[in-house]
């Protein structure tokens, strides 16, 4: 028989993740420190509004870019936190989550060959995503030394005359590394030199505890060349309803919205009701969330220290990052073992690129009283690591 | 600070000075000044337990019961709402906007022991022109604890 699959999805690897989550599922009472979502409930007006929406019969397509009351509510809401104003009508598109919109934006820019450049470790779909949109990616390795931020000089490296598009992961999945407002406006100024595209992908935005969230697009120059992503997943605990958006200039949401339009039709309706309650009446939820996610994250930096495991403090999203090469293992074995031995489940650094080798994802997006049980039991493992170490 | 310290222990009275530090990002000797203050100004008025009665053996109920009173001059409600909130059975007494002055909620053994409260202390103090009692007949949620159902977390085990 004829060999069914493209030659360009067979060499594309599955997620890192995958493995970890069979050997976990199998295990009935271990721990997880593996999700990447939020432990929260959607606000119950919001999932309200959702049921209302069914009941008043809202159950039919929308305009492929999207309601257009959603649509204003993302624009006055991107102008009361970023100061920038974009048009409803031809610079907006609501997406099934980010993730929809990374991959758009990729193969709407991209020709074959044209290079983009992919900070790393960071979200597991850009590099596939660019891959399937035909452009070479290249990795940028982010490094512990800068708080996983892109310097303005890592990002004059990595650039050749082919270099078209830079995705920006920040806040950052795994890292919990954040950009502020100099660290960007450094690296703007590469871009505008090189006359580089950016992809900004900001789902964390809201998840920021140090100063507020400064988006690349905000900076002077940039939202002509930025396409800025975001959506309701993380600020608004909306996972499961797939649901982000992405900002564009008009000339690359227009061909943006034809992809969408002819691969996804539109985005859930029910979901984008909802999304407009959240966006007008939901902002002491996303404040409270905000509070209890900081308190788990210092209680977690405050774990470490008291078992002298290294961690850079990060200032965004719900991951700390922390660094395991003092046992001389692979994060992998770590991870397998630390599973095995404890019943605790986190990521391996690796599952978000190469150099995330030598660091575990932990996710605090768990009560602190699963935390506190979670890190005794990591405290434990690494006094015994220490200990075989010695010996 | 204060704000935060009072969110967290309304929701756990129990959380130890340390891990209030911890988790705000504060040190131990402020978060302890700040709750002896806050116990001294009366702002803090104890640190209670929440039980569900219902799942014990003691027999218990709850009643709501809306007073309708007069005034006195020069006194308002408070003479009257005192000589009620001081029978130690009433758990507590509010001064309400609408159809009725006081809202009283009693806590007694029996219908039989409130029902007698009402009709022989309640309903026959000067000033009390009528009383309405209603019994609890299940608490769904209190204090923001929703008592029916416990959290589950049913997500996926590992995510990106």
């Amino acid at each position: 028989m004829r060999n069914p699959l493209s030659d360009k999805i067979v060499q594309i690897k599955p997620s890192g993740i995958r493995k970890f989550f069979d050997i976990v599922n199998e295990m009935e009472d271990a721990i997880s420190l593996g999700v990447g979502e939020p432990d929260f409930d959607t606000p119950w007006h919001i999932r309200d509004e959702g049921i209302y929406s069914l009941e008043k019969g809202r159950t039919f397509y929308t305009s492929n870019s999207g309601l257009k009351e959603l649509k204003v509510e993302i624009t006055k809401y991107i102008h009361r936190t970023q100061g920038i104003s974009y048009d409803p009508d031809h610079e907006v598109i609501v997406t099934v989550g980010g993730s929809e919109a990374i991959d758009i934006a990729l193969r709407a820019m991209i020709n074959p060959g044209d290079e983009v450049l992919i900070p790393q470790p960071s979200y597991v779909s850009y590099e596939p995503c660019a891959v399937l949109a035909d452009a070479v990616p290249v990795i940028i390795e982010l490094k512990k030394e800068n708080e996983f931020r892109l310097t303005a000089q890592e990002l004059r490296d990595a650039i050749t005359d082919k270099t078209k598009v830079l995705v920006l992961p920040f806040p950052n999945n795994p890292t919990g590394a954040i950009m502020e407002r100099k660290d960007l406006e450094e690296i703007a100024e590469v871009i505008l030199e090189n006359d580089l595209w950016v992809i900004s992908d900001e789902i964390y935005a809201e998840l920021t505890y140090k100063e507020k969230h400064v988006s690349i697009a905000s900076l002077p120059g940039m939202q002509e060349r930025t396409v800025l992503i975001n959506g309701f997943s993380k600020a608004y605990a909306m996972t499961g309803w797939r649901l982000g958006y992405a900002l564009a200039p008009r000339i690359l949401m227009e061909q943006m919205l034809k992809i969408h339009q002819f691969a996804i039709m539109c985005a859930p309706t029910t979901s984008q009701y909802a999304a407009v309650e959240a966006l007008r009446n939901g902002d002491d939820d996303v404040a409270m969330m905000r509070e209890s996610y900081n308190q788990r994250r210092r209680f977690l930096m405050h774990s470490f220290r008291e078992m002298g495991l290294e961690c850079f403090e990060p200032y965004g999203a719900f991951y700390v990052f922390p660094c395991i090469r003092e046992f001389g293992m692979t994060s992998d074995e770590f991870a397998t073992r630390l599973l095995k031995e404890e019943k605790v489940a986190v990521v391996p650094g690796t599952a978000f690129g190469d150099c995330g080798e030598g660091f575990l994802r932990i996710s605090y997006a768990y009560s602190l009283d699963n935390l506190k049980i979670a890190m005794e039991k990591i405290g434990a493992f690494v006094a015994r690591l220490r200990n075989e170490k010695q010996q | 600070m204060r704000e935060q310290i009072l969110a967290i222990i309304e929701k756990n009275s129990r959380i130890d000075i340390k891990e209030l530090a911890v988790i705000l990002g504060a040190e131990e000797i402020d978060i302890a000044n700040e709750l002896k203050l806050m116990e001294e100004e009366g702002i803090i008025c104890g640190y209670h337990t929440m039980i569900d009665w219902e799942k014990t053996s003691i027999e218990k109920v709850t009643a709501l019961i809306e007073v309708r009173i007069t005034p006195q001059r020069g006194q308002g409600y408070d003479n009257i709402a005192e000589r009620i909130y001081k029978y130690p059975e009433v758990n507590s007494v509010y001064l309400i906007s609408g159809g009725y002055d006081l809202m009283v909620i009693l806590d007694g053994k029996s219908l039989k022991s409130v029902s007698s409260f009402v009709s022989d202390k309640l309903s026959t103090l000067d000033g009390v022109l009528s009383t309405a009692t209603h019994f609890i007949l299940k608490k769904y949620k209190d204090h923001g604890t929703i008592l029916t159902k416990k959290y589950e977390d049913t997500r996926e085990k590992v995510t990106p």
